[in-house]
């Protein structure tokens, strides 16, 4: 590379945008799905399970991402395990989401109220079919809006794979930046790549938020 | 050969639902204090007392919303105070309705009621919707099948709530206060169904403030005060109390 910035500068930008969002999806997609094991541990009738879903979200949530991302790059590595920087960055961010889903999902469930679950046990329902039948549908309404509104600091902690060397959207700029010397100009281009991946599902966050206050169980 | 796997049947005559001194704390505050009535087959009992005074807590312990702390309840032969009551099968023959209607927002009249008798009883989809019909029309509601809860009026919404109880076909019908949430001009129609109940000959047990309905309905009353039964009788005691407390609680009204 060196000299101005060009095409192939943009297409590189262009490869490590499509990267952030491959990233921010497998976080959500595995995030998501052992976040809401997380959740069900969390209203668990079982102490221990209760204790070890908490334990869980306070180790992560007390621990930054950037550090996650060393142990299980360079931690790993430093013992024999070599992974790539995908699966490093990948699995880091499954960690990390799923303990910050886990406890938005938590307050999710909780939201419904105490007399829907005695509805349900005054008709003689299991405990599996209370949760599945009648309160996770009400508590996935909830959910709606802060998850995605929690999407938004998914992409833009993906940020911080590039310290494994996880060629996103902000390494590729430090990997341009390094042969063009514009710094102001590159990392303008890449912060309104953020904006515009964000600043949509902030509003659809809000917008959600606002439906469901207006009215309350909306969809069927 | 399987005689042995029958449960032993009540005998005929044994009440339905029976406390015998049943004692309960909510940590330090005693709420029921030695209460003992009976219900028994086809028979409508009426609670009534001031706030406070335990009837909720009586009717929850009946369906093992809340364990006792002394005493024995006994419901369609079983022991409830036993811990290892069968609890699911407690709730097969006792259906529950309280103030707040509680139908389940996220599905449709009928959806709310066939879930349990499909769920819990595994009646097939197609002759829970057949129950589902019947039991609406049971309290006047047929054509609000397909309504959400949300399009349904307060009045609307405790006949739907008090519907989906009786698809489960229990054998005694606990009512707390299922009025009390309504606008005045909707509590009638929900008592009429409630009539309707006991002129079919449905065992219950109910809490109520509205003194005329339970003089009409009341095949006993039972009045509780600071967590004891107070006085107890026929539905003659609203009028002619024998307690200064009970005439002070019909005197005031409500
Ligand atoms: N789960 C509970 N925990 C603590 N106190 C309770 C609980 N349920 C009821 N109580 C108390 O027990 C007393 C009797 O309540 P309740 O049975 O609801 O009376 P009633 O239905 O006659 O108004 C009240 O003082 C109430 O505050
Ligand atoms: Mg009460």
């Amino acid at each position: 590379m060196g000299g101005a910035l060009n095409i192939n500068h943009l297409l590189f930008l262009g490869h490590g945008a499509l990267w952030t969002i491959g990233l921010s999806a497998i976080a959500l997609i595995g995030g998501g799905s052992f976040g809401f094991l997380v959740a069900l541990g969390r209203v668990s009738p079982s102490r221990a399970v209760r204790l070890l879903a908490a334990t869980y979200v306070q180790i992560i949530q007390g621990t930054p991402l950037l550090v996650i991302m060393f142990l299980s790059f360079f931690g790993l590595a430093a013992l024999g395990l070599n992974i790539s920087p995908l699966l490093a960055a990948g699995a880091s961010m499954t960690i990390f989401v799923a303990a910050y889903l886990g406890e938005i999902w938590r307050g999710c469930i909780e939201a419904v109220p105490k007399q829907q679950w005695e509805a349900a046990e005054g008709l003689a329902l299991s405990r599996s079919q209370r949760m599945i039948k009648v309160i996770l549908p009400q508590a996935i309404r909830i959910a709606t809006p802060p998850t995605v509104g929690f999407m938004v600091q998914i992409v833009k902690n993906t940020s911080l794979a590039s310290v494994v060397g996880f060629v996103e959207l902000t390494r590729s700029g430090q990997i341009i930046n390094n042969s063009l010397f514009e710094p102001f100009i590159i990392y303008s281009i890449i912060a309104l790549v953020y904006f515009s991946l964000c600043y949509p599902l902030s509003r659809l966050s809000r917008r959600l938020e606002r439906t469901a206050l207006h009215k309350k169980p909306a969809l069927a | 050969m399987n005689a042995h796997v029958i449960p032993p049947a009540a005998p005929p005559n044994a009440p339905v639902v029976a406390l015998r001194d049943v004692h309960k704390s909510f940590g330090a505050l005693k709420v029921l204090d030695g209460v003992s009535f009976a219900v028994g087959r086809g028979e409508v009992i009426v609670l009534i007392g001031r706030s406070g005074s335990g009837k909720s807590t009586a009717l929850r312990c009946i369906d093992r919303f809340e364990t006792i702390d002394g005493g024995e309840i006994e419901v369609c032969g079983r022991r409830v105070d036993d811990a290892r009551l069968d609890v699911r099968a407690l709730r097969q023959d006792v259906g529950i309705v309280f103030q707040s209607y509680n139908l389940f927002p996220h599905l449709t009249i009928e959806e709310n009621i066939t879930l349990a008798p499909h769920a819990v009883k595994k009646v097939p989809k197609a002759e829970a919707r057949a129950l589902a019909a019947k039991v609406l029309a049971q309290v006047g509601l047929e054509e609000k099948l397909h309504a959400y809860p949300e399009q349904l009026s307060g009045g609307q919404q405790q006949r739907a709530a008090i519907a989906r109880s009786l698809a489960m076909q229990p054998k005694v019908m606990l009512f707390d206060e299922v009025t009390s949430a309504l606008d005045p001009e909707l509590t009638g129609e929900v008592l009429k169904v409630i009539e309707a109940l006991a002129a079919d000959g449905m065992t219950m047990v109910l809490v109520t403030h509205e003194m005329s309905f339970a003089r009409g309905i009341a095949d006993q009353v039972v009045f509780m005060h600071k967590g004891k039964v107070h006085e107890a009788g026929p539905a003659g005691i609203l009028s002619s109390p024998s307690t200064p407390e009970l005439a002070q609680f019909v005197g005031t009204g409500l």
